[in-house]
């Protein structure tokens, strides 16, 4: 499944410019190299979140692909819809063409409210792909924690006060929960290695059955960092390793990107203004927790990838 | 309804949950997703061996919950498949968000309901507190009195939700374990009459349509929102002109006429009685043992609750004394409930209305017994005679 990047750029992408998502979004990008991925037509769904809101305003649509917008928790039940009236009308020779099914959700309307939709849509093993775009907090609504947000960090609802520094606790590992679903295929990437996602996307799309695909997508707004800085910042996610590259393929897990050098995940936190606080010397021990846990979580992947 | 049946229909003896799972094998969506709740789940049983032995083209979806459930038949209605589900009660509160999506976006889902009582406290039997607090969601609701009508109504209710005038979803109402598990005796057409009748799905747009791509369910804010919701109402006016139309075309089939309402010996009645559902046929025995012993009392059973007939239901009750209408539903207003405050109002310019009284009867499943109901035309003829209402607001058959 090579990938090549001249050939890429010269496909039309179904997902016009003139959007009204911010500058440095990391979920247009996502988008657009997934779409540029597919080499069937695609039948999208879309969560309630930024990427609807901005792209969907009546009476225009960023989307030159078939998409439904349903709510913000049930894309997952919705592209299932989509797909088994796809099974029912092809079944019984009332459409032929081959299409794909792509589901796109937030962390919130994926780690949190739509979690159950979700699950009982891989369970149900519908051929689609459903994609979390994970910004770390419901950006759409104006910075609020999700159960992806990184422990520490400044958001709406877990600010950073003088008594409680940002959201307390760790973030939930929605991969490895969906790699429990045993499903074809879960993976782990970001829009910043280019590569491998189109390569995941690829794989996702090919494969009889459900997939999650889970991608790291910046928010400026949210994380406080410069419009520019949406590949840096996501390639630090990486090189700390708070951002593994791995998949799973069938209950096989492999890591898709070891960095020569595992860098402390202070570097990635620095640039973002949201951890700002915890660079304060009263908060140097939640740094340390925070590395731990990153440490932890990496240690885990490591073990599922030597199957030790 | 009168209970005629053509020559080619067959008598079955079917619960209405029968009659609705095999009205659905009849139609043959391309696509059920539902989950069980009772007293709704053989109809998801029913259609599960349907399905397990391949006496249907669907594909059925047995999703997580029916949040999910009615999720689902919205994608796959947007997919352009027929598309069906079924619920009851706190099933149907939990789907509540997305029924009125289905609505907005003109999905023609038919969903059967089998009422029951809402939580709390946590009750399986009938009343529609379920159904009624569904009745701004957008959704044209149909109530049966009895199987053979939870049938005939499940039919035309493709039609109608369909009909490009229309394209609206379709309730299916029917009263948990009094209908829903009570056997029945019922005429049911053959496969071949319903499958002509229902015809062919023409959606206007498609999911699947990859050639013309569509967007479904776009942010719509002030410049348009209020315009799509007109539109939506505009569709449920039109449905008043074609649910006769298919009610007419239905009886060409089956010989059992459809109006919006039932009157039942009327003419000269006194005191009128208003029901929807079950409770009608506990009336109509009511209305004949009055009416041998000279009493005039008669009945309105109201089939179509949304749209709300109100021309029709204004000629019907135009100088009728006392009307009283039964609610199986309380709407906690503090003045009655919900049939009630949209009779009421809607007679409020009929020249002669009559006198209106409201009774709250049969919640969780309280039993309505023919005495209760004797009850009622007593009151209302004793109202009739005095020329007012003792009392406008009455909860029937409860300990206070």
């Amino acid at each position: 499944m090579a990938v090549n990047l001249r050939e890429l750029s010269k496909k039309k992408v179904p997902f016009t410019g003139g959007h009204r998502l911010c500058a440095g979004c990391g979920a247009s990008i996502v988008v657009r190299q997934m779409l540029a991925a597919a080499d069937h037509p695609v039948v999208a769904g879309v969560a309630t979140g930024c990427l609807e809101v901005a792209t969907t305003i009546y009476p225009y649509s960023a989307w030159e692909t078939p998409l439904i917008h349903n709510a913000f928790e049930n894309v997952a039940a919705t592209i299932s819809g989509a797909e088994a009236a796809y099974r029912s009308l092809k079944a019984q020779g009332k459409v032929d063409k081959e299409i794909k099914f792509m589901a796109f959700g937030g962390d919130g309307g994926t780690y949190d409210i739509g979690l159950q939709s979700l699950s009982g849509a891989m369970e149900r093993g519908h051929n689609m792909v459903y994609v979390c775009y994970d910004n770390g907090a419901y950006m759409n609504t104006g910075i609020q924690r999700s159960s992806a947000t990184p422990m520490g960090a400044d958001t709406s609802t877990s600010p950073a006060g003088s008594k409680i520094p940002g959201k307390p606790g760790h973030r939930k590992n929605l991969t490895a929960i969906m790699a429990a679903h045993n499903i074809p295929y879960v993976a782990q990437t970001t829009p910043a290695h280019w590569r491998d996602l189109v390569t995941k996307t690829k794989k996702a799309l090919e494969v009889e059955g459900p997939a999650f695909i889970n991608v790291l997508a910046t928010c400026p707004r949210g994380w406080r960092i410069p419009d520019d800085a949406t590949i840096s910042t996501l390639r630090l996610a990486t090189d700390t390793c708070f951002w593994p590259l791995f998949e799973v393929e069938y209950g096989e897990w492999k890591l898709n990107y070891r960095p020569r050098e595992k860098k402390p995940i202070e570097e990635w936190m620095k640039p973002q203004g949201r951890f700002r606080h915890l660079f304060r010397e009263e908060n140097k021990h939640l740094l340390e927790e925070i590395q731990a846990e990153v440490d932890r979580n990496w240690e885990q992947i490591l073990r599922f990838v030597d199957g030790k | 309804m009168s209970l005629a049946a053509k020559s080619n229909e067959i008598r079955m003896a079917l619960t209405g949950n029968e009659s609705v799972a095999y009205a659905m094998k009849q139609i043959n969506p391309d696509v059920v997703a539902a989950y069980p709740i009772t007293p709704q789940t053989e109809i998801v049983q029913i259609f599960s061996s349907y399905v397990a032995d391949g006496d249907v083209d669907t594909v059925f979806e047995r999703v997580e919950s029916e949040h999910s459930a009615m999720s689902a038949v919205v994608g796959a209605a947007a997919a352009g498949a027929r598309s069906m589900t079924a619920t009851s009660a706190n099933g149907l509160a939990l789907m509540w968000e997305v029924v009125y999506i289905a609505a907005s976006n003109r999905l023609p889902i038919v969903m059967p309901v089998v009422n029951r009582a809402l939580s709390g406290p946590i009750n399986i039997h009938c009343d529609h507190s379920d159904t009624m607090g569904a009745r701004d969601s957008g959704w044209i609701q149909l109530y049966s009195e009895n199987a053979q009508e939870a049938y005939d109504n499940t039919l035309q209710a493709v039609r109608i939700a369909e009909h490009p005038d229309v394209e609206l979803p379709v309730m299916v109402c029917q009263d948990g374990f009094i209908i829903s598990h009570a056997l029945d005796n019922l005429y049911t057409l053959d496969d071949a009459a319903v499958q002509a009748f229902v015809g062919q799905n023409n959606p206007r747009y498609s999911l699947l349509d990859v050639d013309h791509p569509t967007t479904f369910g776009p942010l719509d804010l002030q410049d348009w929102y209020f315009e799509h919701k007109r539109q939506q109402a505009e569709g449920m006016k039109n449905a008043l002109d074609v649910i006769p139309e298919i009610a007419k075309e239905y009886e060409g089939i089956s010989g059992r006429d459809y109006g919006f309402f039932e009157e039942y010996r009327t003419d000269d009645a006194e005191a009128v009685m208003m029901v929807l559902g079950s409770t009608a046929g506990t009336a109509k025995d009511v209305v004949d043992a009055m009416r041998s012993e000279g009493k005039r009392v008669g009945l309105v059973k109201l089939r179509v609750f949304r749209p709300l007939p109100v021309a029709h239901l204004v000629r019907a009750l135009r100088g009728k004394p006392a009307l009283a209408i039964m609610d199986r539903a309380e709407s906690f207003a503090a003045s009655g409930g919900p049939l009630y405050k949209e009779i009421r109002s809607a007679l409020y310019d009929c020249e002669q209305a009559p006198m209106v009284s409201n009774y709250i009867y049969g919640l969780g499943g309280r039993d309505i017994r023919p005495e209760d109901l004797r009850q009622v035309f007593e009151d209302n003829l004793r109202a009739a005679a005095a020329g007012h209402i003792e009392k406008p607001v009455t909860y029937l058959g409860v300990r206070e």
